[in-house]
């Protein structure tokens, strides 16, 4: 009921269709810094409890609640501290900031301020991925608009409030999309890294306390702070509520962006949203949230897209990027191409991950290539475990997901490629 | 070497880089956006670059290099008059990237990471470009192109000379 009454609703993307929906004439005509106003009104604990209230968790792919990094890095004496947005939008499958950005970047404007106001912060930064050079142009503008507007710069609308934001743009490296890396990688420094703790709201981008927050996770809060944080903790599931914008893509009939309450099912996004498989073919498997997250088949078509009910079935809603594979896909050359990418990705800091994953790769290939030798699978697993909780950052970790799930749910199709000395499948990927 | 002993920014470049070390709370932070500009004005991060950089933050030309090598923006070499960034990445291997990549590489006559004889075009393969509910995309220069077909990238490539 609860997700049935709301399922035609949007709060991120209810503005990305209108004319010039990227000016601030625009924003302000649809409720645009209102949630501002309001939280100017407010001490910053009030504005924060009020997030706390939505439960809003962090949509980069952790799931960590938002009100509670912000609580921390409030508590913390040291300043000047920092606000810092994740727009490194890497994971393979995933195009959903992109969305926020390209069509309503006052929204995530709005969020960074109103953040943060609540923790004490004076600089944010966008750490915008290097893949997308023409959001640069489009986000300073509307920085600009908003400091023409009162709404950043010093004193924001006659309070003692003072906030900037930067556009810092990356340069190609996925890693920097994890939080510590992306501190080093704003110093200056090469994407690596940082053992934990201490933690980034402690210690963070020029030693000083520092939040990182999602662009999807950002959006969120002035809607949260217009509309109140009791209205946002209804939507959905409970301990994981609000909507979700899906990266569908892969072998369905209308891949793209949507936005969906948390906790619609699979089967409603591939089917009734994505319009079902292709050509009319099967379902073979699907990756519930990005190139690190172990894939899923058809008999959990019925698990629910929030943190815990996709944790709970054994994979991750990471960044909820869907990918859909038909009948005709071969599973050992997508864990191989999604390997290649963690090869290309591991930063080098860490062992089990540097060599690790370049081991998994050539074991991959000589599979593939029908080269594959009695005790490969045996071999496959044993280097999973020898990465597993022994790196820095979940890199290693998420170079673990494709490899472990496809071996778990089609690990005959692993024993037909040794047993056929090739590919059985050697027509379907990419040829569809 | 001799060269490098005296590489320095133009004067424009110069005030460009007072203006981004603005941005920061350190000089070193300026690093990503001062090799975008080197990389601009020198073509490429070669030795001169490598040594306008290190000037100009006074970080050694060594660790600048460091910098340079890790991410994957910064080319050694100069490229071609447009760079075709095509993914090929699951979503849009899926969707037939490993094709069109065949496709792009015989029209242009040449092999992913190279550049045409006539300077017109550099080809790379990227890793995810964001736009997976449109695979399979390229990116050539700052423009997106999703839903690609052969047929669409020929067309396409007309439009940069």
């Amino acid at each position: 009921m609860r997700i049935a009454d709301l399922i035609m609703e949007k709060i991120l993307l209810n503005r990305v269709h209108l004319e010039n929906s990227r000016s601030i004439e625009v924003y302000l005509a649809h409720e645009g810094y209102e949630g501002l106003k309001k939280a100017l009104a407010m001490t910053p604990k009030e504005v924060t409890e009020e997030v706390k209230k939505s439960n809003l968790r962090g949509r980069g792919g952790a799931g960590f609640p938002a009100a509670m990094k912000w609580g921390f890095a409030a508590a913390d004496p040291n300043t000047p501290k920092y606000l810092l947005c994740n727009a490194d939008e890497g994971e393979p499958g995933t195009c959903k900031d992109r969305q926020i950005m390209e069509g309503d970047p006052h929204e995530l404007i709005e969020g960074m301020i109103i953040a943060g106001y609540a923790f004490g912060a004076e600089f944010g930064y966008i750490y915008l991925r290097a893949e997308y050079p023409r959001l640069v142009g489009i986000l300073e503008t509307a920085i600009a608009e908003a400091g023409e507007k009162g709404f950043l710069g010093r004193g924001i609308l006659g309070s003692d409030f003072n906030f900037t934001i930067r556009v810092h743009r990356g340069a190609g490296a996925y890693i920097c999309g994890e939080e510590t890396a992306l501190i080093e990688s704003i110093e200056g420094k090469r994407g690596q890294s940082r053992i934990k703790p201490p933690f980034p709201v402690n210690v963070g981008v020029f030693g000083k306390p520092t939040v990182v927050n999602n662009v999807e996770t950002l959006s969120n809060v002035s809607h949260i702070l217009r509309k109140g944080g009791k209205w946002f903790a209804g939507i959905g599931p409970e301990k994981c509520p609000g909507t979700r914008i899906v990266s569908l893509s892969g072998h369905v009939e209308r891949p793209g962006y949507y936005e969906l309450p948390m906790g619609v099912t699979f089967r409603e996004v591939i089917y009734e949203h994505g319009g079902g498989i292709r050509d009319g073919k099967a379902l073979k498997a699907f990756i519930p949230g990005g190139a690190s997250a172990p894939c899923l088949t058809s008999q959990h078509l019925d698990v629910k897209m929030d943190y815990d009910s996709v944790a709970a079935a054994g994979s991750m809603l990471g960044s909820s990027a869907l990918m859909v594979m038909d009948e005709t896909t071969c599973m050992v050359k997508v864990a191989e191409r999604l390997t290649r990418f963690f090869v290309h990705e591991s930063c080098g800091k860490c062992t089990p991950c540097r060599e690790g994953t370049d081991w998994l790769l050539k074991l991959l290939q000589r599979i593939e290539g029908g080269q594959g030798k009695e005790g490969d699978l045996d071999l496959l697993g044993e280097i999973c475990d020898n990465i597993s909780g022994k790196t820095f950052c979940p890199l290693g970790e998420g170079a673990l997901g494709p490899v472990r799930g496809t071996l778990k749910y089609f690990e005959e199709e692993y024993r037909e490629h040794l047993r056929l000395k090739g590919c059985p499948l050697k027509a379907g990927i990419g040829n569809s | 070497m001799q060269g490098t002993m005296t590489a320095k920014f133009s004067e424009e470049m110069l005030k460009r880089i007072e203006e981004i070390l603005k941005r920061y709370a350190t000089k070193r932070a300026a690093v990503l956006p001062v090799l975008y500009l080197a990389q601009k004005e020198f073509g490429c991060i070669n030795d001169t670059a490598l040594a306008a950089v290190s000037r100009a933050l006074k970080i050694s030309r060594a660790d600048v290099y460091g910098l340079a090598t890790f991410y994957s923006m910064f080319h050694e070499e100069p490229l071609g008059r447009n760079v075709i960034f095509l993914c090929d990445n699951l979503a849009c291997t899926l969707l037939g990237a490993e094709s069109l990549r065949d496709h792009l590489e015989k029209k242009l006559d040449i092999r992913m990471g190279e550049t045409t004889a006539d300077g017109r075009f550099t080809l790379k393969n990227a890793e995810c470009l964001g736009a997976c509910g449109q695979a399979p995309v390229m990116l050539v220069n700052d423009d997106f192109y999703e839903g690609l077909t052969e047929a669409r990238i020929d067309e396409v490539l007309e439009k940069y000379k």
